[in-house]
């Protein structure tokens, strides 16, 4: 019934036949491998795992935030080959190759990239938990406007896009901040499209 | 959530066969959904079948003068598609007040049309729900139903279909392509791709076992002002309470479907003659025989006005 590629694409999951535990809790294992912020991981993991478990829970990369764990809140956003995502909401195993992007990624306390930097220096954040998220999701909803992607509140769909405080409020969300420093996350988010244009 | 087996297939038929040839195998392409449910056990597949490798991922010209779009193109990516925006700006329109940008990123074409219901009865596993299991009952009947079906329900369920997408296809009469196990293709107009509930809430549309969804196809572009207007409790990342998608000239003549009304995207043509005359005329057409709860009565006099602003903008 399957054909030769699948049948290889198959050889990376030996559970898949025989007495493979599936619909139990037994776990089915795999072998994955990842490209995370610039280097090539190899893990062999349960298929139920998260992208976000992977890189939290197996390559203690623990930046990303578990929030809702259902793609409400956007804490766990990883920026994955050149695209924002929800990493609680996509399996690790189907990231095979994927180049992944977490928080660590993007700079650190002696390299902040330009987005982190403009954060620290306009408050964007209180308790910091949501902010490795709405950092990942606000380069690249800056990337998205100069790719001239499109929003709901873009009036005119063929015209340029206009980096607005309604722009980055509607791209952003899907990033949920309880403290509610939204304010400040736009103003850290317009100077750094200030400066990148 | 249960423990699954995994594969990635290299083609839409070998696709098509590995979920036909397991009994509770499902595809998985963005994941936004199916994975949500998995976690909370309402989805319990033990064989996933990964198509995000198979290469649907084009928009292409069709030799009608239309569109054809590949299963896995992804919602992001359809949006902002030139031809898209250009001539079918009901789509892009509503693709855009669908999610946030992250799930845009990742859901694809077939994916959204497939997403299930989100009546909080279905989510909420110690609740009765047809759709989840059958003949457990339905606690939304009686229960909070503000946000479900005011028409095309059943006793056993009043969920309502939960897409932004799909109400565009749908006014933009789009048909939808599929594969099988056997390698037999069909295509299928969107009206007939979701069904109704009627004692069968559990199944969401006519697909068979394994049925693999290829791609949606559009006619030649409408013209016209393409709108969605979409009503929601906040301005974004919320389902619809009620949307109109609509394709209208100055004169307010054209084509109307709804969401968020209804267990598939909610459109009623012989009522489309009567837009020149204002939107009651043809909401009390598009919603003749509703059985709104005490609830979502409001549900109608919403859509009957969202209607009327979708026309008052095709005539400014």
């Amino acid at each position: 019934m399957i054909g030769a590629s699948a049948a290889a694409a198959l050889a990376s999951v030996p559970a898949a036949a025989g007495d493979a535990p599936a619909g139990t809790d037994k776990p089915v294992m795999a072998k994955v491998v990842l490209n995370v912020n610039g280097q090539r991981r190899e893990l062999e993991l349960d298929t139920r795992t998260s992208l976000l478990d992977a890189a939290r829970e197996h390559l203690h990369l623990t930046g990303s935030k578990k929030g809702c764990d259902h793609g409400q809140c956007g804490a766990c956003t990883m920026i994955v080959d050149g695209r924002r995502i929800n990493a609680c909401l996509t399996l690790a195993v189907m990231h095979q190759g994927s180049e992944i992007t977490t928080i660590e990624g993007l700079g650190g306390p002696d390299d902040l990239h330009p987005m982190q930097a403009a954060f620290v220096k306009h408050d964007g954040y209180q308790c910091g938990y949501c902010t490795p998220g709405q950092i990942c999701s606000g380069v690249a909803v800056l990337a998205e406007i100069k790719a001239g992607i499109p929003s709901h509140v873009t009036a005119d769909l063929n015209a340029p896009m206009q980096v607005t405080d309604a722009e980055i409020r509607e791209r952003m969300s899907g990033n949920i901040c309880r403290c509610g420093a939204y304010s400040n996350i736009v103003e850290a988010m317009t100077e750094v499209a200030g400066r990148q244009a | 959530m249960k423990s699954f087996t995994y594969e990635r297939p290299g083609t839409p038929a070998e696709a098509a066969a590995a979920v036909a040839a397991k009994p509770n195998a499902k595809f998985i392409a963005g994941g936004t959904n199916l994975l949500d449910l998995m976690k909370l056990q309402i989805e319990t597949p033990t064989h996933l079948v990964d198509v995000n490798g198979l290469g649907l991922d084009r928009v292409e010209p069709t030799p009608e003068g239309g569109l054809r779009i590949g299963a896995l193109v992804r919602n992001t990516d359809l949006a902002a598609d030139p031809r898209v925006r250009t001539d079918y700006g009901v789509l892009s329109r509503a693709l855009l007040a669908g999610a946030s940008g992250q799930l845009r990123n990742k859901a694809t074409t077939a994916g959204n049309l497939l997403q299930r219901t989100r009546c909080p009865y279905f989510y909420d596993t110690a609740q009765a729900c047809n759709k989840r299991q059958p003949g457990s009952g339905c606690s939304a009947l009686d229960g909070v139903s503000r946000q479900l079906a005011v028409i095309g329900a059943s006793d056993a369920c009043i969920a309502t279909y939960p897409g932004d997408m799909a109400v565009a296809m749908r006014v933009l009469d789009a048909k939808v392509e599929t594969v099988d196990a056997k390698g037999g293709a069909r295509t299928i107009p969107i009206e007939e791709f979701h069904r109704l509930p009627g004692d069968r809430p559990d199944v969401d549309t006519i697909l068979k076992p394994g049925e693999l969804v290829t791609a949606v196809t559009l006619p030649k572009p409408v013209v016209g002002t393409h709108i969605y207007r979409k009503v929601r409790d906040r301005a974004s990342y919320a389902y619809a309470l009620v949307s109109v998608a609509a394709i209208l000239g100055k004169d307010g003549s054209g084509h109307v479907a709804f969401g968020g009304v209804a267990p598939q995207p909610w459109r009623v043509e012989a009522a489309e003659a009567d837009l020149p005359r204002g939107a009651k005329a043809v909401t009390d057409k598009v919603f003749a025989g509703a059985k709104p709860t005490e609830q979502n009565a409001y549900k109608l006099k919403l859509a009957e006005r969202a209607l009327t602003a979708a026309i008052n903008q095709a005539r400014a």
